[in-house]
């Protein structure tokens, strides 16, 4: 059975899939997504622990060796990044319920979670493979249920957003099989190893070059990295409260971690940083992408589209962390991949109980809103102040580390533009903070009572808060993942 | 019982009050007595730490190791054991006064008024004994947090607006200025604990120097050097008990010993001597205690002034600590104690004359002095406090202000100080006299039988002037800590 952790992890969610189908009653679906959710959860944290004290797992799918078969290969990056992803669509589904039932209606909601399982389950699947055709064929399968995600917003206007994204996304998809292509065309393989071995020799070749230039933009789209976020602030504002909360805290940093495995491990860093002007490219986007997002975002009045532009600005940390290539730069973006699933999964799971309750989210539904929705509004609070990077806070130990990682390869400017990111984001959420405490509740509407959301979502809400909490405080865990799975990948080692 | 246990015991109570107010909620008396008892326990624990600080005994705690060599650590050290020891004593005497006070006026929410009053000592504790910049950050922040409540106690638009401003002023001080200095030091130094002499290796260039230090003097807005000082007025429309023991004694005070514990342990006096930037901050506080007095000058609402005053008072403690010499230091480290136990005694005034007479504006005291002989007797005193002239300990921080500042030879500070001094004899003096003699024609107002407030208010108040008294006469007591901290 524990041999076979690396399948289960994908099969699970995608067998579950299409059983879910014949569950015609809604409440039922949703349990039994839960279920899955939970068991992919505790495969994940079993694949995770043998990984961190065994080395990477190797598995041939139905006994076909590499490189006729395709092969799983699940080190500490991808055990790591499949532990957040499942962890997160965990309490992003229990807290699902009550917010998709009134979003979606009674008719619908069976097909919400079969959707939702093909999504999860091709997520699963691009990060657990070790073969890149297979990575587009998951890639495939999440992207085209996100898109199925997307348009069941509640208005009209989600039907556009993922129209939109559904434009922008195929093109991302179709340049990462065009790289394929070129890449299968120069080697003969698609397994991600042997690529690896067989590129150094023919890697001045215009093809590989091609190559490499296709993944890389196609990747870069499908990660929203400025300036190719267009489609994501119009996703996320429009999609089901559930959708954009699992969206924002996976399927970015899904598309974050191809990034690191193409970049890294298939090209190696130091093609890929000869290749292209790989390094300032990176930190320069990444921090345009950190001021303009963070700058547009303090301007909205949608908070759901608020978060969705800080998203962009996050994102833009990583990708710098990414740039800086050292252990320490590779390791604050992997430790900010982690922080940033909790604090935006808890933050667009308040929004969903909001949501439930005001029947919007923009700014003047904060009004008073520490009286009538405390606790929603304490996860919103906490949470925000983790975005911001407060000391205690998850977000503090990344941007922290992120800051120490700049300074230590010499950058000073770029740390000082990264706590003046973090100012930005500190604008943006204190708005959200004076309206809710200090500005009162509006005048002109009748008074309300107390409305709390139900527990329902508070739980699943508040667990993700105190998991900001908690990784604030003690950070063992995720920092010594993160440092062996970016020793492992910089510095060769098993 | 060994000394780190007191040092856990001095973090612990105020956090044990804080759930037994909780607890107690609507008894009265229980909650009372459980705010009472374990002020008092509070005290004991940290006064047991006096002897052990000046034999110089290493008396350490460490709760958390957040990332490697960052933690949140305690230490009782002199300079600290000062803060806490002025925070604790007062902390009993406030709440003396706030039970008369909160009874005399029938304040609503009074168990939120004291749990939160114990959860504000807690944090002053944190940041009095905290071993490094973390963890001072840490608590720093609770106390912004923990005293909101407080000030936005009344619960009108006015106090709204006087929370907001508070709030921003001083999370975005913090979070802006104090929390990149803490990183920038982190990151040039390597350490973020305080240690005699400073933290920065010899080669650190001036400019980067001078930058984090002005981060540090305005982060700090507690501290409330101008332009930052507008929090302080806002925060006068709390209940009086809370401008008493908090924008008198514990937020205040946080603020300068911040400054402080700073430029003595983080930068050193050498290091900090030779910054440029410490001049023009020189000069800057220099000009905010002189404003300060001015407006000051100007104020009729009595608590207004007063909270001007404070500004102004600030001023010379920040002052101090940037002189650089260990007169400066003494002294500022001096007039944290003179200047709380003479501003609280001033703001217990104002709120006994409320309950007692429900007067705020100081062109209505004419003539209060024959009802309230008491209360205005002590206001007086602690007026001498503030402006620093015998028979109070305020004589002695001033001068060893007065001598830092001939020492570091900053001549036109000689003469900014003593025109200061002029300038507070004017704002605090008249007040009394007004009381005591009123102008030719002016009978007193009012409801004809004004008496003195209640007798656990009067009690606090009576406590708190004779300190100021006694201090001229022990200042050993004080003076002895701060030579060991040093």
């Amino acid at each position: 059975m524990l041999t076979h952790l690396p399948i289960l992890q994908v099969i699970l969610p995608l067998v579950a899939a299409p059983s879910c189908l014949f569950l015609q009653k809604s409440r039922l679906s949703w349990a039994f997504t839960l279920l899955v959710s939970l068991a992919a959860f505790v495969v994940s944290a079993l694949l995770l622990q043998q990984v961190m004290s065994e080395g990477s797992i190797r598995y041939s799918l139905g006994g076909w060796d590499a490189p006729w078969g395709i092969e799983y290969r699940i080190d500490v990056l991808n055990a790591w990044v499949l532990f957040i992803v499942t962890g997160v669509s965990t309490a992003v589904i229990a807290a699902a319920r009550a917010s998709v039932e009134s979003e979606l209606g009674a008719s619908r909601q069976t097909i919400f979670y079969t959707l939702y399982l093909l999504c999860f389950s091709g997520l699963l699947g691009i990060v657990a493979t070790g073969d890149v055709f297979n990575v587009f064929v998951f890639l495939e399968i999440s992207s085209l249920s996100t898109y199925a995600l997307i348009a069941m917003g509640r208005d009209r206007r989600a039907l556009w957003s993922a129209f939109q994204y559904l434009v922008l996304g195929t093109i991302g998809a179709t340049f990462i099989l065009i790289g394929i292509g070129f890449l299968y065309m120069m080697t003969g393989t698609l397994n991600m190893l042997d690529l690896a071995e067989r590129l150094p020799a023919v890697e001045s070749s215009t093809a590989v070059l091609a190559a490499f230039a296709f993944i890389l933009v196609g990747i870069c789209l499908k990660l929203a990295l400025f300036p190719l976020h267009l489609w994501l602030p119009n996703a996320y504002s429009s999609a089901p409260s559930i959708v954009t909360a699992f969206l924002a805290a996976t399927a970015t940093k899904v598309a974050l971690y191809l990034l690191v495995r193409f970049t890294v491990t298939v090209f190696g860093i130091d093609f890929s940083l000869s290749a292209l002007p790989l390094q300032s490219l990176f930190i320069l986007l990444g921090l345009a992408g950190v001021f303009v997002g963070s700058a547009v975002a303090i301007y909205q009045s949608n908070i759901k589209r608020m978060f969705a532009y800080s998203s962009v600005a996050q994102i833009g940390y990583m990708i710098v962390g990414i740039g800086i290539s050292t252990v320490a730069g590779l390791q604050a973006t992997l430790l900010h991949l982690f922080n940033h699933a909790l604090m935006k999964a808890a933050l667009f799971l308040a929004l969903a109980g909001l949501v439930l309750r005001a029947g919007g989210c923009a700014l003047e539904d904060f009004r008073g809103l520490g009286r009538r929705m405390p606790w929603t509004m304490g996860a919103i609070a906490v949470a925000g102040a983790s975005l911001v990077g407060m000391p205690l806070t998850a977000g503090f130990i990344s941007k922290w580390h992120l800051i120490a990682a700049a300074i230590d390869s010499g950058f000073w400017i770029l740390a000082l533009l990264i706590v003046a990111g973090s100012l930005l984001s500190a604008v943006y959420v204190w708005r959200l903070i004076d309206a809710a405490y200090l500005q009162g509740p509006d005048k002109s509407l009748p008074e309300q009572g107390r409305n709390e959301a139900p527990l329902g979502i508070l739980i699943p809400t508040w667990g993700l808060v105190l998991a900001n909490l908690y990784f604030g405080v003690e950070t063992s865990l995720p920092v010594t993942v993160t440092q062996a799975a970016s020793a492992y990948l910089l510095g060769g080692a098993p | 019982m060994g000394t780190d246990t007191l040092l856990g015991l001095a973090l612990g109570l105020p956090i044990l009050a804080f759930a037994g107010v909780l607890f107690a909620d609507r008894r009265q008396n229980l909650r009372e007595a459980v705010s009472l008892i374990s002020a008092g326990c509070l005290l004991w624990a940290v006064s047991l730490l006096y002897r052990p600080v000046l034999d110089g005994e290493v008396i350490g705690l460490s709760w958390a190791e957040v990332m490697p060599g960052i933690e949140i650590a305690f230490r009782a050290e002199p300079l600290g054991l000062l803060f806490a020891l002025v925070a604790s004593f007062l902390w009993i005497v406030t709440t003396l006064y706030a039970i008369g006070y909160m009874r005399g006026h029938g304040e609503a929410n009074q168990t939120r008024f004291f749990a939160l009053f114990a959860l504000s000592i807690a944090s002053v504790m944190g940041i009095a004994f905290a071993e490094n910049l973390f963890t001072l950050f840490v608590f720093y922040e609770v106390l912004t947090l923990a005293t909101y409540p407080l000030v936005t106690h009344a619960g009108t638009e006015k106090a709204k607006a006087g929370g907001r401003t508070y709030l921003m002023i001083l999370l975005g001080t913090s979070v802006g200025f104090f929390l990149v200095a803490i990183a920038g030091t982190w990151l040039l130094a390597g350490t973020l604990s305080f240690t005699r002499g400073g933290v920065f290796p010899p080669e650190t260039g001036p400019a980067v120097l001078s930058l984090l230090l002005v981060l540090y003097v305005f982060g700090v807005g507690k501290a409330a050097i101008m332009p930052f000082h507008r929090w302080l007025p806002a925060a006068m429309v709390a209940p009086t008990p809370v401008s008493a023991l908090l924008h008198a004694v514990a937020v205040v005070k946080a603020g300068v010993f911040v400054i402080l514990k700073v430029c003595l342990m983080i930068f050193g006096l050498e290091t900090l001597k030779a910054i440029p930037a410490t001049t023009w901050l020189l000069y800057l506080a220099a000009v905010s205690i002189l404003l300060a007095s001015l407006v000051a000058l100007r104020q009729d609402n009595l608590k207004a002034r007063l909270a001007y005053s404070t500004v102004s008072q600030l001023g010379y403690i920040t002052l101090g600590a940037l002189l650089a010499t260990s007169a400066g230091i003494a002294g500022g480290a001096m007039h944290i104690v003179m200047h709380a136990f003479g501003k609280i005694t001033l703001f217990f005034c104002a709120g006994a004359i409320l309950v007692a007479a429900h007067k705020t504006e100081i062109s209505e005291l004419d003539g209060l002095g024959r009802q309230m002989p008491l209360t205005m007797g002590a206001f007086f005193l602690a007026s001498l406090c503030i402006i620093g002239v015998p028979p109070t300990g305020g004589t002695w921080s001033k001068w060893f202000l007065l001598l830092g500042t001939v020492e570091a030879e900053q001549w036109l500070l000689v003469v900014l100080l003593m025109l200061s001094s002029l300038l507070s004899i004017a704002y605090l003096l008249p007040i009394p006299l007004r009381a005591f003699f009123p102008r030719n024609g002016v009978q007193a107002t009012g409801p004809v039988a004004v008496r003195e407030a209640p007798w656990p208010s009067m009690l606090a108040i009576a406590v708190t002037a004779i300190g100021c008294v006694l201090l001229l006469a022990y200042p050993t007591i004080i003076s002895r800590l701060i030579q060991v901290g040093l």
